[in-house]
């Protein structure tokens, strides 16, 4: 192994090492007395309200062209009744919460990263600091739970119009008989995918926000420092949620048959 | 008081700091001067808490600062008020909720109280009327005594200035100079001041310390500076440069 990639390597494993760090003060300062309950809420309204937009769009095309192709592949086989329950089980354990923190990662994970990365080359965390307030407290735990307080309500409003899209498109524009579908939507979907997708957001929330925040904390100075470190975590947020998704539906799965 | 004992950093393998001790006694005035990148700043931050220093101690009042996490210096962060090169306002907030900043964080005071206190800062540095304005409707220097203002409304016993009339034009640094003096002698503060300015140098500091190549070249007054015939001191208190264009 040649020097460089020892170099990288080490580096990697550090950079892994400092996330852990953090995470652990930032849940630390979340339960503790000097969380910041102003900055949360204002956190809240950033990553929740503003991201209303995005979230709907997202569910409501999703669940169409999800019923759309389902349909068309059903139907060669005479199961056009079973096209919402598809559409339903995957809008719940799979597509509801991935879709969802994909784009909270690229809209509320880049504005994290900049606006820490900004404060950091400004020398403002380091200003935080000399007010006696810890950027932990200050800046992360606020941002922290709020992401993980928001994505699952977003997921939940990101499922409910998945399906309703589906629904609407596969029975106004395709002509799927309404009270079968329904039904067999309602027979399905266990409460098990919902759980499945609930618990997945709230990891893929707290991914995106230590992510984004540790990016942004930790970025390089200058203008150049902070747009790498925006790019930076959007892609590792995102890259990082759809490998956990993998691991997280075998776990939950296994975990949710033993209970 | 400050006492800084072999002191040593690095930034990879680059050594910016090299065996510097020194004391700040309570009340005087020390000015930290040297050309630009020689470390001056990183020095200013070690006397926080901001940087921790590879070797070495930095004593706040018989308390070893170089080893306390980020949390036990919280409390003897208090002690300070830090001016920052640039004034590092909170570019979200308005004028008052910077000054007032600390007091609106830590929860504890009554919100006229804040109120009063923010007037009565903003007064001193000369700002008063500007409370609702945001950082970045501010010039250089007006940005400056708002994050004066922000580093006194708590009465620290020790105020630190990084480059205070960088970037400043000549009125409006000697405004700002003369603004540091009232505030040492209004406050009886204990005052540190990172600059390459002379002029600020010979007018703010009880006592000059020269930082050249990562450790401290000479210590004196300020009379001991201008009357030096050491090259390096010459030099820099008269701008020659050492080579030329």
């Amino acid at each position: 192994m040649n020097a460089g990639t020892n170099i990288r390597i080490r580096a990697a494993l550090q950079g892994l090492g400092s996330l852990f760090i953090l995470a652990s003060e930032a849940v630390r300062s979340i339960f503790s007395k000097n969380f910041n309950w102003r900055s949360f809420i204002a956190q809240l309204h950033q990553i929740g309200v503003a991201s209303q937009s995005v979230v709907i769009v997202t569910g409501a095309f999703t669940g169409m062209v999800l019923c759309a192709q389902t349909f068309y592949q059903f139907h060669k086989v005479k199961m056009d009744t079973a096209t919402l329950a598809v559409v339903s089980v995957s809008m719940c354990s799979e597509l509801g919460p991935v879709l969802t923190a994909l784009m909270v990662a690229g809209r509320v994970g880049a504005s994290m990263a900049a606006e820490l990365g900004t404060m950091r080359v400004t020398e403002q965390i380091d200003a935080l600091r000399t007010l006696a307030a810890h950027p932990i407290d200050y800046l992360v735990s606020p941002r922290l739970a709020a992401t993980i307080v928001a994505m699952p309500l977003l997921t939940a409003e990101s499922i409910a119009i998945g399906i309703g899209a589906g629904y609407t498109v596969g029975v106004a524009l395709l002509g799927i008989d309404p009270v079968y579908s329904w039904n067999n939507m309602i027979k399905y979907t266990e409460i098990s995918d919902l759980a499945t997708g609930i618990i997945k957001c709230l990891i893929f929330g707290a991914i995106i926000a230590l992510v984004s925040t540790y990016k942004g904390m930790n970025c390089r100075h200058g203008a150049e420092g902070v747009g790498q470190a925006t790019t930076e975590a959007v892609v590792t947020s995102s890259i990082t949620i759809l490998i956990a998704n993998f691991f997280l539906t075998l776990f939950i799965t296994r975990l949710l048959q033993i209970i | 008081m400050i006492h800084v004992k072999n002191l040593y950093k690095s930034f990879n393998s680059h050594k910016v700091l090299e065996d510097i001790s020194f004391r700040v006694d309570t009340g005087e005035s020390i000015v930290i001067i040297g050309p630009s990148g020689c470390g001056k700043s990183v020095l200013l931050k070690h006397l926080i808490g901001l940087i921790k220093p590879d070797k070495g101690e930095v004593i706040v009042d018989d308390i070893g600062i170089h080893d306390l996490s980020e949390r036990e210096l919280l409390p003897v962060r208090r002690k300070f008020g830090m001016l920052f090169q640039n004034a590092a306002l909170f570019d979200s907030m308005t004028v008052a909720e910077n000054v007032g900043f600390v007091f609106h964080h830590e929860g504890t005071m009554q919100k006229t109280d804040i109120d009063l206190k923010i007037t009565e800062a903003l007064k001193m540095v000369g700002l008063e009327g500007n409370e609702n304005k945001k950082p970045a409707e501010l010039s250089g220097g007006m940005r400056k005594r708002v994050g004066l203002a922000r580093a006194i409304i708590y009465r620290p016993e020790i105020i630190l200035y990084d480059e205070p009339t960088t970037g400043l034009d000549p009125i409006v640094a000697d405004s700002i100079d003369k603004l540091i003096l009232h505030i040492r002698n209004e406050l009886k503060v204990t005052t540190v001041v990172v600059t390459h300015d002379m002029r600020s140098a010979r007018r703010l500091g009880n006592r000059l310390i020269l930082l050249h190549n990562g450790t401290i070249h000479k210590t004196g007054k300020p009379e001991e500076f201008f009357e030096s015939t050491d090259s390096v001191v010459h030099s820099f208190v008269n701008g020659i440069s050492s080579t030329q264009n």
